[in-house]
Order: structure tokens, then sequence, then C-alpha cells
């Protein structure tokens, strides 16, 4: 367990993502700079202000839209090309998808590029709030208030309206592509099992959830906005309904901010207000700590291919890369 | 909570279509003052405003539970908050310009309902501008300009010079009618000092008292209205001499005076008001000695939502009483007086 770098920002950088692109550890601030580290720190400006970033499916490319009305596709040695473009805009929202696909949303309207052209274009009566393919097929799911819409990219515009009253500010599908799940305003998650559009509440939060991830197989849905991470089980055929979430890493006072999943094992790494991060298993619930402090809230985090390094960064200036093999 | 100084003030602009918003916003953004705003303008804003951080927004309302107004939040606020405030340094302050027909309860109370907005901004003060020369016909027309006059803190009557003396004097009473105890100033083109606008504290409970010190001061004349009306079609008994003149308005005030309260008694008696009456009650500003404080206590209010503190001691020279100001629609003054009473030590 070793910090094995520092990215060097100012102290005022917001880390909106950190992960790997293809393997190499990548660092996107909020200002539009991406650090990509390799022996190095390499700052490359890719936006003039990132708004959001997606990684790609085959995990080989990042994804980010701006302030600038860019959307960006950027590689692992850091050269970045321009898919879209729509000046005067804030591109809000970014997904990845299969066959390449890229989805993006400005206020309520969201296009699809396949193939580098734009696929489709979707309008919805309210703003796009959330954004997310599902795993298999181009069928893009927009959380807006009151529910979630499913639309399919390829045929005729079909959709279908998962309704809740509220605001629904993200969705995300299960890896299995069984639920589609939604984050609230109100503090909260809502899930669907698509088959039979059933309801899950997901509810007790003291804040709201802004951090989600799944566990390999989909069996756990880890989530923020608690003095502990919250770990939904989603292994059998109702969901978690019925069942009592896991409360993992719980610290008192600290806010948990950030979730991500190890690639392998079923093994959370938890991100809190002061910019702890703790290594969790889910089982057991055994905790190691990865990171004691830092300056700011942990925003992102993401892991290497094999699972051994840990990419992190926080809303003040802070990233690095922990090895935990 | 310790976060109040680094917040962000943000300023909001109401009023009607044509009333002078954006001529206001752009001496705002031109003058030479040193600080650097971010400016979020609703979708249909006009064009020609000369910022470089201008945000486009499309006004959306959150229920938040029951459809009920208190708990109503703009969800385009929240968002487009959270996203600048990832960028901090590049501006000192927000301004967030409404469309004429905006209800300006939702955009105030998402700065104290939600979390994240909360943490990093804090509302400083609401701004009306009224067009003279239109005010009194469009508040014939929506209830939307009734409710941004009585939500200011500061009202800027703009285009005198388009109206004589008498209908200022009109337009003037009706506004006093509605909101008897924001600031309020005569303008042209919008050319107010920008000390009066910015900066205010309006919310702050600190400063509560500071920015309006003849708050409290000003003689009621709603007194003997009654609240009471359901319909626009009231029988009034106005002001003299301007009777039929004078717009009728579904809004008043109702000012509350007492000595030494119980807080005992004071503290569930205004959180039961705000919960019941919260949906009628737009703003409640109030100082209230405590017997054996020596701390002035402050409240202030929005609907349902409610802030109190101590402040500071009361001075040597002050005179120790208890006074609360309600604005709002169909209050019930005489049960308000009672019931207040009661709340004596």
């Amino acid at each position: 367990m070793v910090t094995i770098a520092n990215i060097d920002l100012d102290e005022h950088a917001f880390v909106e993502w950190a992960g790997f692109v293809d393997d190499v550890p990548m660092f996107a601030t909020a200002d539009g700079d991406l650090i990509r580290i390799e022996g190095e720190q390499t700052v490359f400006n890719i936006h003039d202000g990132l708004l959001c970033a997606a990684l790609s499916e085959d995990r080989r490319y990042l994804l980010t839209g701006g302030e600038d009305g860019k959307v960006c596709r950027v590689d692992a040695a850091g050269s970045s090309s321009v898919l879209a473009e729509q000046p005067g805009d804030w591109i809000d929202l970014i997904a990845a998808g299969p066959r390449e696909a890229v989805a993006f949303a400005c206020g309520r309207e969201a296009r699809v590029i396949v193939d580098s052209e734009i696929a489709a274009k979707i309008t919805l009566e309210r703003t796009i709030e959330g954004l997310a393919f599902a795993p298999k097929g181009l069928r893009l799911a927009l959380a807006r208030y009151d529910g979630v819409e499913l639309h399919w990219v390829n045929s005729g515009g079909s959709m279908q309206f998962l309704e809740w009253k509220g605001a629904h500010t993200g969705v995300f599908f299960s890896p299995d592509g069984k639920y589609v799940v939604s984050t609230m305003q109100e503090n909260a998650l809502h899930g669907w099992r698509l088959k039979d559009a059933r309801h899950m509440r997901m509810q007790g939060y003291p804040s709201k959830v802004k951090s989600t991830s799944w566990s390999p197989k989909g069996k756990w849905l880890a989530t923020s906005g608690a003095p502990a991470s919250i770990v939904w089980p989603f292994s059998g055929k109702d969901g978690p309904m019925g069942k009592a979430p896991k409360e993992l890493g719980s610290m008192g006072k600290l806010q948990v901010t950030c979730v991500s999943c190890h690639p392998g094992v079923d093994v959370v790494a938890i991100g809190y207000s002061n910019g702890m991060i703790l290594f969790v298993k889910i089982d057991d619930g055994q905790e190691v700590a990865l990171r004691s402090e830092g300056r700011g809230p942990i925003t992102s985090m993401g892991w290497n291919k094999s699972g051994h390094l840990l990419a992190f960064g926080s809303e003040q200036g802070e990233g690095g890369i922990i090895d935990v093999s | 909570m310790n976060q109040t100084s680094s917040r962000i003030p943000v300023t909001v602009l109401t009023g009607y279509l044509g009333a002078g918003k954006t001529t206001l916003l752009n001496r705002i953004l031109s003058e030479d003052h040193g600080k650097k705003y971010a400016v979020i303008v609703n979708e249909f804003g006009e064009i020609g405003i000369d910022n470089d951080l201008i945000v486009k927004s499309d006004e959306e309302i959150y229920e938040m539970n029951n459809g009920c107004i208190c708990c109503t939040v703009r969800g385009d606020l929240i968002r487009v908050v959270q996203k600048l405030m990832r960028r901090q340094g590049r501006f000192d302050a927000i301004i967030v310009e409404t469309t004429g027909l905006a209800d300006p309860a939702p955009v105030a109370q998402t700065f104290f309902m939600d979390e994240d907005v909360r943490a990093k901004a804090q509302l400083d003060a609401v701004i009306a501008l009224v067009d003279a020369k239109h005010f009194l016909l469009s508040l014939g027309d929506s209830p939307e300009a009734e409710d941004q006059i009585a939500f200011a803190d500061v009202i800027l009557l703009n285009k005198t010079d388009l109206v004589d003396a008498t209908e200022l004097a009109k337009v003037e009473a009706t506004i006093r009618r509605i909101n008897p105890r924001a600031e309020l100033h005569h303008t042209n083109r919008s050319d107010v000092d920008l000390a009066k606008i910015l900066d205010r504290g309006a919310f702050d409970l600190e400063r509560v008292m500071v920015t309006d010190p003849q708050f409290l001061d000003h003689h009621d004349e709603a007194h003997d209205h009654d609240h009471d009306h359901d319909h626009d079609h009231h029988d009034h008994h106005g002001h003299a001499g301007l009777d039929g003149n004078v717009h009728d308005t579904t809004i008043g005030t109702i000012s509350l005076r007492g000595g030494d309260l119980d807080p005992k008694k004071f503290l569930p008696w205004i959180e039961k008001v705000t919960q019941i009456d919260g949906p009628d009650i737009l703003r409640l500003k109030g100082i209230i000695s405590f017997k054996d404080d020596p701390d002035r206590f402050v409240v202030q209010g929005i609907h349902m939502i409610l802030e109190g503190d101590s402040q500071r001691e009361w001075g040597e020279d002050e005179k120790r009483e208890s006074r609360l100001v309600f604005i709002g629609r169909n209050l019930n003054h005489e049960k308000l007086e009672r019931s207040f009473a009661a709340c004596a030590a």
C-alpha cells in the first residue's frame, strides 16, 4: 500500500475525473486540463472548462464535454479529437456505449454519435440530468424530472417511460442490464426492474448520492451520500428489495463522497470528505487505509485493468496513484 | 456552520420584461469595481450582455413533495451553481436574472434548501425592477408582479421619466402597500448607485437588520385591511385621495411589537406559524428580546424556511423590544397579534 505518484496541481483545481485510459493514469480537471502520468507529468488543455468525462467501453479513450460546447475523445497518448461542437452550449453530460457509440446532452437535447456521425437526436420536455447506455444494444436511459426515459437509438424512437415523481439527477444500468437505477435530488436512489418495471426504493441517506459503483459481476451496488458507504445487494432476483444494505467504512461524521469497486474482487475503494481513502472488503467489512487525509473531498477514483493501481482526485487540486498490490 | 465567510454572494434580479433588468445587468458588469461576476440568464434572456461568464439556464421548478410552494426549488440553479463552483477564482459573485414571470420564492429557497448550493453560495438580496409606466397594468394581469415586489429587499422604481408626478405617486403607493419595508430607489435607465443593490446581506442573520434600519418603524397602513380575500375583486379601504386609482393588492404586511418574550413560548410559536401559514408567508423578519438574554435574537424566513440566531448584545441606549414583520397573502392579523402577545415573558 503505497502512493507511488502525486500530481502537482493548483490547489483550486477540481479533479472531475481520475482513472486510467488504456492503462495510463489520467486526471481531468474542471478547468479543462488533462494530466497524464507516464514516468513524468504532462498537462494538455482540452477544454475551456470541462463539465463531464466518461471512459469508453473498451477503456481506450476518455470522452469529455465542456463549457466550450465541445465533445472530445482523448487517447492514452493525450491527443484529443473533437467529435462534435455546439458553440455557446454547455455539454453537461456524456456517456459511452457499445460499438464506440457516444451520447452527450445539453439542456433538453441529447445526441448520439455512431460511426463518427450524429445518428440520433432525442429531445425531452424537461432538462436531461442523467445519461447512460444499456450494456447491450444501442439503448439510452435519460433521467429527467419525474422519471427516466429509455430510448432505442436505432428503431425510430421507440420509448419506454419509467415514471417516479421527483427530480432524478443521474441514471445508470446494472452490468447485466436487468435494472435501471436513478439518483435523486431527495437523498435517495430509485430503481426499476426492467422486465416488469417494478419499483425499488433505496432511501434513508442524509445527503445526495453522487457516486455509485457496481461490484465486478453486479452483485453489489456501492454508493456515497452517508457517513459510510451504503452497499445494496443485487444478487437475488428481486434486487435489493426486502434486504438491508451493508454499511461499510463507517467513520462517524465523515461523509463518503466517492466509491469505486475493484475490477476483479468484491472490494470497494471509499473516498471521504476529508480526503481519506479506505479499501474495504464487501463480505466482511475489513478495512485497510490507503490514504489518511488530504485538503479536500475525494471527487473521483478509477482502477487500472489488473486492479493493482487506483487513481484518485480531489476538489482541491490533489490527485495520485496508489499501489494496492 | 462555519462556512459563511467563504460563500459566494448571489444577487437575484426580478422584474417584468422591459423593466430594465438587462440595462441594470450591463451597468453592474461594466462599472469599474474590480469584481468579476458570473451571470445566470434565462434561456429567453435578451442578448446584448457583455460578460466573460454567462450561463444560460431554463427555469425549472422542482416540487419537492406534495406540490407545496414551500418546498419548491429551482433545479436549473442547483445544477448551474454546482458546476460554476468547481472553478474557483473565476468570479467573486453571481447574478441571477429571472424571466418576467418568474416566481422569486423557488429561486430564494434554492439557496436554503439544497445542501450543495447552500454550502458554496449565499443569497445576498432579491432586487425587483419596476417599470413605472407599465407596472399598474401588469399588476392587474398577474400575481407574479405582486410576488416580485413583496419578495424584494430592494426595489428600483425605474423609468420614472416616463410618468408624471401623480402617476409616480400612485405607483409608489401601490408598491408600498405590497411591501413597505424594502429599500426603494427612483431611477431612470436603471441608474442606481451599485452600493445600494450589491452586497446587502439581506438574508444574513448577522446583518439582517443593518441594511434596513427603518424596517420595522414603518407605520403599517395595511393594519386595517381584511387579509382574508380569496378573489381579486375586494372592496377597498385604501389611501385617501387615491381610491379607485391604487390597484387592489392581495399581499399585505403585518408588523407586530412587544416587550420581552419567553423563548420557550416564542420559538414553538414561530415554528408553528411558519409550518401552518408558510404557504401564505412570503417573507418574515424580526428582532426579538428574550427575557434575561443580553443578546438580540434575530429571525428571518421565506415561506416555511425559518432561521434564527443570537446576533449581538443589546446596546445600552437601545430600547429592548421585540418586533416582527410578516409579508404575505391572507394573513390573519388579529390571530397573529393575539398569539404573538401570548409569547410575552
